[in-house]
């Protein structure tokens, strides 16, 4: 059928941004996007910050919500001695929050859509917890894989469940955002598609019945802005727990 | 004598001070405020969850098998073992919260 095709995946395909100078260096629209998250999480503090009032005014208190929102964080989760790793934490949430809310405007590219960049956030995060519990355990952490109170002729099936349960984590935490970033940009894309479909297989009467696929639309705008803050907050929530887990192991 | 009494009543202003400066405690219950937020957060990890422990486990006993020629054996071995860990970690996502 000719007309309007559905290409659902050719939003995440990556090109060369900034011009001929990111062409010679390989400057992805996936590295603009972080610059640009990055830029404006460090805009927003040092505008927010500038004033430092005892009263805080809007930019100030949405700053100063965002730090309260993760400082709690780190305490409820890590403990006190979790503040230790509050800036990692921060940073880690700031930069999926930035990348997920950066994603949903149209034309914008959603780098937290790539594997690649998901599994390394949080690969980064599983050798730094299993390098954070080999430092304050020393080789006591091996016992980590040893569930206490059980009898001793169970552990050879344990340990190998426990081993494999631990190198489930950055699977499991990498294959979420990356699943769900996808799966929402795709959904989008497919219901926008299907109006264009409608509207050039039917004409007026197409017209009229995509205002469906648009009313899902929307609906989806809303659920994924609820997925992008979500998903930034299970991203920096997990890797909190991963470090109570290696500060206090068990 | 009079020096000592104003020297503890010092010291427990001090720690009262102290006290209010970290802020106050939270309680255990205002944990359990945001608990529609902890059910959608579990809700979004519990699948993946159990998925990855499977994938891992397979993706092992394939590569064992590699190493020692032993297809498929090992693989089919790790399934089950991938299961149940992928169940152990369900466990503690759950429990976690309790």
């Amino acid at each position: 059928m000719a007309g309007p095709k559905i290409d659902a995946l050719g939003q995440f395909t990556l090109t060369t941004g900034l011009g001929p100078l990111g062409r010679a260096v390989d400057f992805t629209n996936s590295n603009e996007m972080m610059l640009a998250g990055a830029v404006i999480i460090v805009l927003l503090f040092a505008l927010g910050l500038r004033r430092r009032a005892l009263v805080p005014r809007r930019l100030q208190a949405l700053v100063e919500l965002m730090y309260e929102f993760v400082h709690n964080m780190c305490v409820d989760t890590i403990g006190e001695e979790g503040l230790r790793f509050f800036p990692l934490v921060f940073t880690i949430f700031s930069f999926i929050l930035l990348g997920n809310l950066l994603g949903l405007f149209p034309y914008f590219f959603t780098f937290t859509s790539h594997i690649a960049v998901t599994l390394s956030l949080a690969l980064f995060v599983f050798v730094f917890s299993t390098g954070v519990g080999f430092y304050t355990h020393g080789l006591k952490f091996f016992k980590f894989f040893v569930p206490a109170g059980v009898p001793g002729w169970l552990l050879p099936l344990l340990v190998p469940i426990e081993i494999i349960s631990y190198l489930s984590r950055p699977v499991s935490l990498s294959v979420r955002l990356f699943a769900n970033m996808t799966a929402g940009h795709v959904m989008w894309e497919v219901f926008a598609g299907f109006m264009l479909l409608l509207t050039a297989s039917f004409g007026i009467l197409g017209a009229f019945a995509s205002i469906v696929p648009l009313g899902l639309n929307i609906g989806l705008a809303a659920l994924e802005l609820l997925v992008a803050g979500l998903q930034a907050y299970v991203f920096a929530i997990l890797t909190c727990l991963y470090l109570h887990d290696a500060v206090h192991m068990h | 004598m009079d020096k000592d009494r104003d020297k503890a009543a010092f010291e427990a202003r001090l720690k009262a001070a102290e006290e209010a400066a970290r802020g106050p405690k939270r309680e255990r219950a205002q944990k359990n405020a945001g608990s529609a937020q902890r059910a959608i957060e579990l809700a979004m990890r519990l699948g993946v969850e159990m998925v990855a422990a499977m994938v891992i486990a397979v993706v092992i006993g394939w590569g064992l098998d590699r190493l020692f020629h032993t297809s498929p054996w090992l693989m089919i071995l790790m399934v089950p073992v991938g299961m149940v860990a992928g169940l152990r970690n369900l466990l503690r996502a759950a429990g976690k919260d309790k």
